[in-house]
């Protein structure tokens, strides 16, 4: 039973998607209008069930000291302080159960819960996003190292993308005639990208698609239930 | 005589021109849900007001502006109810005002006909795919070629348990809702067995709720199918952020504090695919990626040890379980892709012959 | 020395130096110009055709991570909106989002102090569900958001009185850099009600997203990355922020350049030294 009731869901909810994409007669109509706010009501239930997961493996972390205990306090001390800012004086024009916090709007400048979304943690999220150009540079030294026709082709390819992406690129071959404008830097850069990547970009999407088409076969015919924790 | 003639008609035209009330024509949209009606209507008139008769039969305006494109459409209708609409053209200021009426019904349809080569396509590769599955099950057997990125998985549990240091399995950044946090699920079962069966402990950080419920109920069955129920611990399968890089901070501060031996990046990945990639690449794990995020595989590939690359994310349960099932429904892929190379094909040459009518039935439009 | 502290000394060689050579140009500036690609120029033009007047959707689907390169693109799209007249219904399928999204618009309104919250745009806030939520914004938009952001009825809101529905909207542009964000916004937006949509992402993402950009329109336009931003204040006349990092994006490209000669020098002296 335990297993059988999900994959009839799954089957019944899954047939009725399919059906109601083509048929707009009711009750498939209403059907799948009922499906997706239950939908959307269950997501935004879940997002409690995640705050009380983020809490319990702290807090077990932090009574069993752990290494690095002290991260995982952080963690929590911040997620509390934005919760009960957040609660107490709201964000932006929503108010909060005190109101709007004026005298604290005033020392600060704006309420508390949008001084710590700009000054902390806009700033933190920022920092990571920026390790991203550290870790291209860092990947691209390693990568486009030329061991074969492929690789030197990649290299090649990559060279005339990252130049044409960059302003220096095109004064490079700015001076370049009308009759040549193919090979200005930006323009070969906008063909690569536009006929070669979209090419090999849409041969794995498409397969990529029939995989997906697949698998929802398999699960919506309970074919495939490893995903619910058993094969059996 | 002639000229007389001729005069005289053009005098009719012109008159009938001008004196015409004007035309308006309401009709159903067609192989709709039933919730709108197209208006259409003639007038020499050079602005336009369009009402709909509401409930207590008032006119409330709908529309008033110029009289072209001369067409309009109301939705958001209640099907099967007849809708009345008057069109009130206001000519310039030597002419009178206009009043035409008409009504009609919003009909419900039983199929969306724009949609009909979907479902064909649809209906084609599903039936591919299940009469391969009933082959399958008839006995006969399917190849499979080698995928390196999943004989893997051995080597990184053995390599994990040789160290004594734990696996990290990331389901990706997308929802329950996307099929390859599925497809990464089912992978995610098969990982689960083998380090219960070694003993080796498995880290999941899950971005949403959903999954988290998800992952943990599967890692909990994989541990109670080897007989090792002891063995699960529930606070290693946890929630860490909705957000995008908080996610990403998160993990890599479990990369670097408790050295995993073996990452494991499967499902739907963007931007941070190579913050995650090249962190474990520092710490000297060995890595594992599969997405179908085309645009991410690059960063995967510089990166990581072994890459499954779009679809091979979606056998990788076919391919680990073996179930000739499931190795069925991959033959009926294959199937697919046979499909899609004539399809473009046929689209090419139809293109190139003239024949538009292909690529307009495809493109469904309506 | 081991292989893999050697690879660790060399990363922290190349992050140094990419610190270096982003930070001088933005405290030097170089001051190159940006050449406009087609992409921006067919998110600009849809933008620019779109009549006076009419409802468009603007959602913010990022979080303030990416910002660095979706803001400058949300301030220049939202400057050009408001540049024709548009009535911004602003939204947010991350959580994040409704916060950047006020941001942007604190910033342009200092060059459009006229424009009136609820009469010209309209903060709509978060929604859950992706791209659920955008199926039924397809069906009922009211039913998705009961109330604005600041708790106003979507009928008290007076920009909205004639949007029902995804249909009623002149265009949608999605500032995504993950998901749920554009590659949603197409498959329950555009192929589903024809309504168009053009958005920008991170540089990363986009190479992804430009098969979208085709002859059937799914996407129209595409800005990828902070070059795509600094093109966008250039077809818009305005030195923003893009613009200004651009130098800094360009030497950075360059410096990735000259990695790549040196890897692949080291490599070849490898190589000798193993034949020999």
């Amino acid at each position: 039973m335990k297993r059988n009731l999900p994959l009839f869901f799954a089957f019944f909810c899954g047939l009725l998607v399919i059906v109601s994409e083509f048929i707009p007669h009711r009750p498939f109509s209403l059907m799948i209008d009922t499906l997706q706010e239950w939908f959307m009501i269950i997501s935004g239930f879940a997002i409690i069930l995640g705050q009380i997961s983020l809490f319990q493996s702290n807090i077990n972390k932090i009574k069993q000291k752990d290494s690095g205990w002290m991260f995982y306090l952080a963690g929590l001390i911040s997620f509390i302080l934005m919760l009960i800012v957040g609660m107490f004086w709201g964000t932006q024009e929503t108010g909060g159960l005190f109101g709007h916090g004026t005298a604290l709007q005033a020392r600060l400048g704006m309420k508390p819960f949008d001084y710590l979304f700009e000054f902390a943690y806009m700033p933190l999220s920022s920092t990571m996003f920026s390790l991203l150009a550290f870790f291209i540079a860092s990947a691209a030294y390693r990568a486009f190292i030329i061991r074969s026709f492929e690789s030197n082709l990649l290299m090649l390819t990559a060279v005339i993308v990252i130049l044409g992406r960059t302003s220096f690129g095109s004064m490079l071959t700015g001076w370049l005639p009308q009759g040549l404008r193919f090979w200005h830097l930006p323009n070969l850069s906008d063909f690569i990208m536009e006929y070669p990547n979209s090419a090999a970009q849409r041969a794995i999407m498409i397969s990529a698609a029939l995989g997906i088409i697949g698998s929802s076969l398999r699960i919506i015919l309970g074919i495939e239930r490893s995903y619910l924790g058993s094969d059996k | 005589m002639k000229g007389l003639l001729l005069t005289t008609l053009l005098f009719l035209i012109v008159l009938a021109c001008y004196a015409s009330p004007g035309t308006m024509n309401v009709q159903d949209v067609p192989w709709d849900e039933g919730k709108a009606l197209n208006i259409t209507w003639q007038t020499p008139a050079d602005s336009i007001i369009l009402q709909r008769a509401d409930s207590l039969g008032v006119w409330q305006t709908i529309f008033s502006g110029p009289a072209l494109p001369a067409a309009y459409s109301d939705r958001d209708l209640i099907p099967n109810k007849s809708y009345s609409y008057q069109l009130i053209a206001i000519g310039s200021a030597d002419t009178d005002t206009l009043i035409v009426r008409a009504s009609a019904k919003p009909r419900e349809q039983w199929f969306y006909m724009h949609k009909l080569s979907f479902l064909i396509i649809l209906v084609i590769v599903s039936l591919a795919i299940l009469i391969y599955i009933q082959r399958a099950r008839m006995g006969k057997e399917f190849y499979i070629r080698r995928i390196s990125g999943l004989d893997s998985m051995e080597e990184a549990v053995g390599r994990a348990t040789e160290k004594g240091k734990p696996i990290l399995f990331v389901p990706g950044i997308g929802d329950l809702d996307d099929i390859q946090t599925i497809a990464s699920l089912t992978i995610l079962s098969q990982l689960a067995q083998r380090s219960a069966e070694y003993d080796t402990e498995l880290i999941v950080p899950c971005r949403f709720s959903m999954v988290l419920s998800a992952a943990r109920e599967v890692v909990k069955e994989a541990y109670l199918k080897v007989g090792k129920p002891d063995s699960y611990k529930e606070e290693r399968i946890f929630y860490l952020t909705d957000d995008q890089f908080g996610y990403v901070a998160g993990i890599d501060g479990i990369m670097v504090r408790e050295q995993p031996a073996a990452n494991f990046f499967l499902g739907s990945f963007y931007a941070e695919s190579l913050i995650l990639a090249e962190t474990g690449f520092s710490t000297g794990a060995i890595q594992t990626s599969g997405t179908a995020q085309a645009s991410q595989l690059p960063f995967f590939v510089v990166s990581c040890d072994y890459t499954l690359i779009g679809e091979e994310l979606f056998a990788a349960s076919a391919y680990l379980s073996r179930d000739p099932q499931q190795l069925g429904s991959l033959k009926g892929h294959d199937f697919g892709k046979l499909l899609t190379i004539i399809l473009i094909l046929a689209g090419v040459i139809t293109e190139i012959v003239g024949w538009h009518w292909f690529k307009a039935f495809f493109e469904g439009v309506q | 020395m081991s292989a893999v502290s050697s690879n660790l000394i060399e990363r922290r060689i190349v992050f140094l130096l990419l610190f270096v050579a982003v930070a001088l140009p933005l405290v030097f500036p170089i001051g190159w110009k940006t050449e406009v690609s087609s992409y921006a120029k067919q998110a600009w033009e849809l933008i620019e055709s779109a009549p006076d007047s009419s409802v468009v959707i603007f959602s913010f689907d990022y979080d303030p991570a990416s910002m660095t390169e979706l803001q400058p693109m949300a301030e220049a799209m939202i400057e050009h909106a408001f540049s024709r007249n548009h009535k911004i219904m602003a939204m947010a399928l991350w959580p994040q989002g409704m916060q950047l999204a006020e941001q942007a618009f604190l910033k342009v309104k200092e060059s459009y102090p006229d424009k009136k919250y609820g009469e010209d745009y309209v903060n709509m806030g978060y929604k859950v569900a992706g791209i659920v939520a955008i199926q039924s914004m397809g069906k009922n938009m009211r039913d998705v958001f009961p109330a604005d952001q600041s708790g106003t009825k979507y009928a008290d809101i007076p920009m909205l009185s004639k949007v029902k529905t995804l249909k009623d909207v002149a265009y949608i542009n999605s500032l995504s850099s993950g998901t749920p964000g554009i590659k949603e916004w197409v498959m329950a937006a555009r192929d589903v009600y024809n309504t168009p949509v053009t958005g920008g992402t991170t540089a990363v993402s986009a190479p992804g997203l430009i098969p979208y950009v085709n002859s059937q329109k799914q996407l129209h336009g595409l800005l990828g990355g902070l070059k795509a931003a600094s093109e966008y204040e250039a077809l818009i006349g305005r030195v923003g922020s893009a613009t200004v990092k651009m130098d800094a994006q360009s030497i950075a490209h360059l410096l990735i350049l000259l990695l790549i000669l040196t890897g692949n020098i080291k490599a070849f002296r490898a190589r000798k030294r193993s034949a020999e």
